[in-house]
């Protein structure tokens, strides 16, 4: 099933030439989750199912949900209702629907024709993978924990929100406008304890 | 049925690494270049990948998975960053950024 692979190699090459040259950072996020995908399929047509799966669920699952959330936060700012009109056009969706209705299409003949992938001897499975990993790579899979726990500590630390000091004047009107609802709450919660 | 000759997986790798480096040197917004660094390591791990499957090692899906973690790590850093940059300077341009050094 060597042309499989082939087409796959095509739509990631073309998703992700599309990916680098969009403007909208949203166009790309969809884009760029096609070429995961399509590389997801690679993987599978070159006999790694277990690196296509994780590839799926971790990259195009994950992490570009990750950076779509981070989008959406960025362009808080600027959100209006017109911004939000804009997700209905089909000018958004239209050019990944038709790579990602490729990528269908050819997992879909692939199940309908079977005996899809490698030869049974060349595929290398899920058991295989995990044996070597606890095996021979205990050590860097410590390690790996390790980095995942320091890029969680690393976010959390990071990303927190700092106290204004360095922008006082850029936040100095928004902090003399919120007053009024706060003594509200305050007055609201001594009413409640009276 | 015929496997696929391990060059092509491999030239598809280098062609997603380029496509990915010319997107880390062309675009400037740092949303893009982070995207364009996920292809990069994405074309590493495929070809990781491709040549565990050419001697049918599982070494090659080992690596790409501690790629994986790399990624994940990096991302929610680079992304807590990018925040923090948007908050403070109202701008994700990398050359406007740079002008605020000294």
């Amino acid at each position: 099933m060597t042309f499989a692979f082939y087409v796959f190699a095509i739509v990631a090459v073309a998703a992700t030439i599309l990916t680098i040259t969009r403007v909208n950072a949203m166009h790309a996020l969809l884009y760029l989750i096609v070429s995961l995908l399509a590389v997801a399929g690679v993987f599978f047509t070159l006999g790694a199912p277990f690196a296509a799966a994780l590839e799926v669920i971790v990259y195009a699952g994950a992490i570009m949900i990750l950076y779509v959330f981070a989008v959406m936060m960025l362009n808080l700012g600027e959100v209006t209702l017109q911004e939000e009109r804009r997700w209905l056009w089909p000018q958004l969706w239209i050019g990944p629907s038709i790579l990602a209705a490729i990528l269908l299409v050819e997992l879909l003949y692939m199940l309908m024709v079977g005996n899809v992938g490698p030869p049974p001897g060349e595929e290398v499975g899920p058991a295989a993978v995990a044996a070597r990993l606890f095996g021979p790579y205990l050590l860097a899979v410590e390690l790996a924990s390790m980095l995942l726990l320091a890029g969680l500590v690393g976010a959390y630390r990071i990303g927190r929100i700092l106290e204004p000091r360095l922008s006082a004047e850029e936040t100095a009107p928004e902090s003399e406008a919120s007053p009024a609802p706060e003594t509200e709450a305050v007055e609201g919660k001594r009413a409640v304890q009276a | 049925m015929s496997t696929v000759p391990i060059e092509h997986a491999l030239l598809l790798a280098v062609m997603l690494f380029a496509l990915g480096l010319i997107g880390v040197l062309v675009r400037r917004n740092l949303i893009f270049m982070l995207m364009s660094i996920e292809i990069m390591l994405n074309a590493t791990s495929l070809a990781f990948v491709a040549a565990g499957a050419r001697w049918a090692e599982p070494d090659g899906q080992v690596m790409f998975i501690l790629v994986l973690t790399l990624a994940a790590a990096e991302v929610s850093l680079a992304l807590a960053l990018l925040m923090q940059v948007f908050r403070r300077f109202r701008t994700l341009d990398a050359d406007a950024l740079s002008e605020l050094r000294g």
